[in-house]
């Protein structure tokens, strides 16, 4: 098996080749095609693994690093996210085969670099994956240099790729081996463990776009195509979260302190907020997006958070059960994620634009990708009995049990954690009915969204595995822990049982379950009544006429769309939460100039926000950067005399270091 | 026979929500008419009004999408789900196994979400003006109604409302602080998700100030039949989540025979009508809040549930 993964990881190499050769028309669909493909033997494979078995030992290529060969190995964990890779990629290829042929050579290489990453055995090849996934994905946010916004995306989100990298080679090589299963063997501890703790969570979490080092994620993932902005957002912020899961859960082993939770405890509750706010103030559907992504990272970081607490405390089921909201909710967010943005794509083509304020009424034009679209919309607002419903589920149960811990400063954390994720869930389901209502309800809001179309058949295939899988998930939650109980035991230990009663999901022996079989039949059987009584006692068809709307008078002839200004605009949607919570945490503003009466100006309402939490890091560096510059400037002006003796003094010091490291 | 119980009791309960909905509405305007020194429409009138509604056929505005059509009996559906897990006169119903405080939350969430598409389907206004306030106050109201879980879920170990009323019920808890505290929380989130005076006025008809109605400004016929039952079934259920919860006294235990259920029905409807006679009067004495208030309201509700759940960590290290 892991041969077969090795070859097909080879193919996908191949076809970024494939893609350089001018091969005139074909190129788009043999590359696109493939990549589709080999994603799903990945999905299969993988599954394959996790139903039946996983693959035993170590595959070691017969190339590498000058020290050692590249060792791949699947276990639970990576097994579990190359299934969420293979399933987003072949959707993502499939979609892309019904646009635009753009990128197709970073396009392979993307998802070759996350299945490298994932099947790396050792810290050489997982970083080698990784590295090779920011380079390619910064070639798809780049695709699109001609616009000044894109190329500003593009350097921000290398200079970021650059930090995550510059932190996770130093964390890996403070665990004393490269190789997975010597590391497990020894270990670090003290001091070490805690720089690999925080350089782990600044490197993953900077690629994986946790507070504060989120600024790059709402710029660039918007500004790639939007299947590359779907496996952006759906998977390679997955892949910084296995591999931090995989740095600190699994390889420092469970001889570390609880209290390592806390730390992704807080940055995921502050990921979730923050995200999940911005969603709900954004103008543009895809930035929207991806802030709803930063906040979903924020609530998986949560999960590994209590999985560690717990786990440090000793509390076995308690911590399975977070680890399984942990992998659960990360599968369901790449799913609903990439059909939520892959939604977002086939409408940006059919109605011309991706900003809410020029898009209404495409539920007329495009009623299978609105339909789509709800399920997205439903799995992303939490709402029964889709599939983001049941792993919030299990993370709100994770931290209703955080009384558990004991110590009474961390149930006061978990307890405050419990109001930020309650908090975030009830906001991301604002942010997805503004957005929803505003891109699919209502009236039209330019022309060009007027004439829209429905989506192409490849277009409605790539977004329509991703909702079946959704639903899916969503009525078969307790399925789908089974399946990723492998990897939950990677995270919590080798005897830990997933949190599943027969097909639902429950909290363990004697608490709460969720039977989402249950409630769709209870659902689906009350509907039916309902439509039979009401409808025999009225069974008239309903009449059309022009909207009430308080009374309101009709609009002039020449509006064509009716009066824009009797409809919600995308500001007008997010004023409630801007002057809410806004306020306080995203600098939030909104001021009238009203001309004084007899003035025929208009009276103006200037409104916006400022995320500072995203500036508050990088300003600074900027400032640092620039003192630095005007340091090292001076070396210039130095004379011969001292030149010579800066590179003479540096020589020495070199020897000086050498000589000592040898002495030890 | 314990089957047949559970499924005879379930059954009952279902029937007893769908009826106490428009009588709870009515009995809580008569009263506050009375209250008011106006002699009150009886309390037995929405029963009429749903009725002439129901036969008639809906308007739709022209641009309105199958949203308009489809949401209300969704968001009816989800209501009844949910209002058919909380326990009511008896323990121990067919459902009482799936009765999980957070499914209900997330039940109500979805008849909230529907109600919120219908009010953006018809691209006016007022709907969308609603539907961005509704969210917004569900944003404070869902970490309060939480964290009051919390509380439970420490004295009860579970967020099984079944199990909850149960444990509570054997009063080995007594009186506690925390659970006064969590109740004045559950009160507040349950005034905002039912539209009540001081979030907002169910017999407004100011548009400006309204939340609930102006997204229901473009429903009639039989959808707006559908929406008003769907409103009053939403408050029976929070009275009945009350009531189960911080008022378990009198339910017929799992297992019983008819006449613990006589006494259950009995304790549940003086129950219920003291949360209504409550609800008229505190409707009664209280003036409607500022929109932008209303994040303090339930902010100060969050506050008071984490305190309970504060007090509830010191007395439990300490025991």
């Amino acid at each position: 098996m892991l041969t077969a993964l090795a070859l097909g990881l080879a193919l996908l190499g191949l076809l970024a080749g494939v893609a350089l050769v001018p091969a005139g028309r074909w190129a788009g669909p043999v590359v696109l095609g493939g990549s589709a493909l080999l994603s799903a033997g990945f999905a299969l494979l993988a599954i394959g693994a996790l139903a039946i078995g996983l693959p035993e030992g170590v595959l070691v290529l017969p190339f590498g690093p000058a020290w050692a060969g590249m060792s791949l190995a699947l276990d639970g964990l990576s097994a579990w996210f190359l299934l969420l890779l293979g399933l987003v990629g072949s959707s993502a290829s499939v979609f892309a085969l019904g646009g635009p042929r753009q990128g197709l050579v970073a396009w392979p290489l993307f998802l070759g670099g996350m299945g490298l990453a994932l099947l790396g055995a050792d810290g050489f090849t997982l970083l080698l994956g990784f590295e090779l996934m920011s380079l390619a994905s910064w070639a798809l946010v780049a695709l699109d240099h001609r616009e000044a916004a894109s190329r500003e995306a593009a350097r921000l989100y290398l200079v970021f790729a650059a930090l995550a990298g510059a932190c996770l080679v130093p964390a890996f090589g403070l665990l004393g081996a490269l190789d997975f299963a010597a590391i497990r063997a020894a270990p670090p501890e003290g001091w070490r463990a805690v720089a690999v703790l925080a350089l782990g969570l600044i490197g993953a979490g900077a690629k994986a776009g946790l507070v504060p080092l989120h600024l790059w994620l709402p710029l660039a993932h918007p500004a790639a195509p939007s299947p590359a902005s779907a496996l952006m957002s759906g998977v390679m912020t997955k892949l910084a979260l296995y591999v931090l899961a995989r740095l600190l859960l699994d390889l420092c082993g469970p001889v570390q302190p609880g209290w390592w939770g806390v730390p992704l405890l807080a940055a995921g509750a502050a990921s979730a907020l923050l995200g999940a706010l911005r969603a709900n103030l954004e103008e543009d559907a895809k930035v929207a997006l991806a802030c709803s992504t930063i906040e979903n990272v924020g609530l998986v970081t949560m999960a590994l958070g209590l999985a560690l607490l717990f786990r440090g405390a000793d509390l076995g089921p308690m911590a399975a059960l977070a680890a399984g909201a942990a992998l659960l909710h990360a599968m369901a967010h790449g799913l609903f994620k990439t059909l939520l943005f892959l939604v977002a794509g086939a409408v940006q083509h059919a109605a011309g634009s991706r900003r809410l304020d020029r898009l209404g009424g495409l539920i007329h034009a495009m009623p299978r990708t609105t339909l789509l679209a709800l399920i997205g919309l439903g799995a992303a607002a939490a709402l029964p009995p889709l599939s983001g419903f049941a792993s919030e589920w299990l993370l709100l149960q994770a931290l209703l049990g955080g009384w558990r811990l004991g110590e009474i400063g961390l149930q006061v954390a978990a307890a405050a954690a419990l109001a930020l994720a309650a908090m975030a869930v009830a906001l991301a389901a604002a942010a997805m009915l503004r957005l929803f209502g505003l891109a699919f309800l209502g009236r039209p809001r330019s022309p060009r969204g007027a004439g829209a179309r429905e989506a192409n058949r490849f277009e409605l295939a790539g977004m329509a595995v991703p909702a079946v899988l959704t639903l899916l998930i969503g009525l078969f939650p307790g399925l789908a822990l089974a399946l990723a109980a492998p990897g939950i035991r990677v995270l919590v230990g080798p005897a830990a049982m997933p949190p599943v009663v027969g097909l639902a999901v429950g909290a363990g022996e004697g608490h709460s379950a969720y039977a989402p079989l249950v409630v769709l039949l209870l659902l689906g059987l009350v509907l039916v009544l309902l439509w039979l009584v009401v409808r025999r006692r009225s069974p008239a068809l309903a009449e059309r006429g022009p909207a009430w709307n308080g009374g309101f008078i009709d609009p002039p002839p020449e509006f064509v769309f009716g009066d824009p200004l009797s409809q919600p605009s995308a500001a007008g949607m997010a004023q409630p939460l801007r002057r809410m919570l806004g306020g306080s945490l995203l600098a939030g503003r909104e001021a009238v100039t009203m001309p004084p009466p007899g003035d025929t100006r208009p009276a103006r309402l200037e409104a916006g926000f400022e995320d500072r939490a995203a500036l508050a890091l990088p300003v600074p560096a900027a400032r640092l950067r620039d003192a630095i510059a005007d340091q090292v400037e001076r070396l210039r002006g130095l004379t011969l005399r001292g030149s010579l003796s800066l590179g003479f003094a540096t020589l020495v010091g070199l020897l000086a270091l050498l000589a000592w490291l040898e002495a030890r | 026979m314990l089957v047949l119980g559970a499924v005879l009791t379930q059954i009952l309960h279902i029937a007893l929500m769908l009826g106490a909905a428009p009588l709870a509405v009515g009995l809580i305007r008569w009263l506050k008419a009375r209250m008011m020194g106006r002699r009150g429409a009886s309390p037995l009138q929405p029963f009429r009004d749903l009725a002439k509604l129901c036969a008639k056929r809906p308007l739709l505005a022209d641009n309105a999408s199958v949203v308009s059509e489809a949401a209300p009996y969704l968001a009816l559906a989800a209501t009844l789900v949910a209002a058919s897990l909380v326990p009511g006169f008896a323990r121990g119903m067919a459902f009482a196994s799936a009765a999980d405080l957070v499914l209900v939350a997330g039940l109500l969430a979805l008849a909230r979400m529907a109600l919120a598409l219908n009010g953006m389907d018809a691209g006016t206004a007022f709907g969308g003006m609603g539907a961005a306030r509704e969210m917004s106050f569900a944003v404070f109201a869902e970490p309060a109604l939480l964290v009051s879980a919390l509380s439970f879920a420490i004295l009860a170990g579970t967020t099984n409302l079944d199990q909850i009323g149960a444990v509570f019920r054997d009063g080995a808890l007594g009186l506690r602080i925390s659970l006064g505290l969590a109740a004045v929380a559950m009160g507040a989130v349950a005034l905002a998700e039912n539209a009540r005076v001081p979030v907002d006025n169910p017999a407004t008809h100011l548009e400006l100030t309204m939340v609930h109605e102006a997204m229901l400004l473009e429903a009639s016929g039989r959808h707006l039949a559908l929406w008003e039952y769907q409103a009053g079934l939403k408050l029976t259920l929070w009275l009945a989540l009350i009531a189960a919860v911080f008022l378990p006294f009198g339910a017929a235990p799992a297992g019983s025979g008819p006449l613990a259920w006589l006494v259950g029905l009995l304790a549940w409807g003086a129950k219920m009508g003291g949360l209504c006679l409550a609800l008229a009067v505190f409707e009664g004495a209280i003036a409607k809040m500022r929109v932008f208030r209303v994040p303090e309201f339930l902010g100060a509700a969050l506050l008071l549930a984490l305190l309970a759940a504060a007090l509830l960590f010191v007395s439990t290290g300490f025991a």
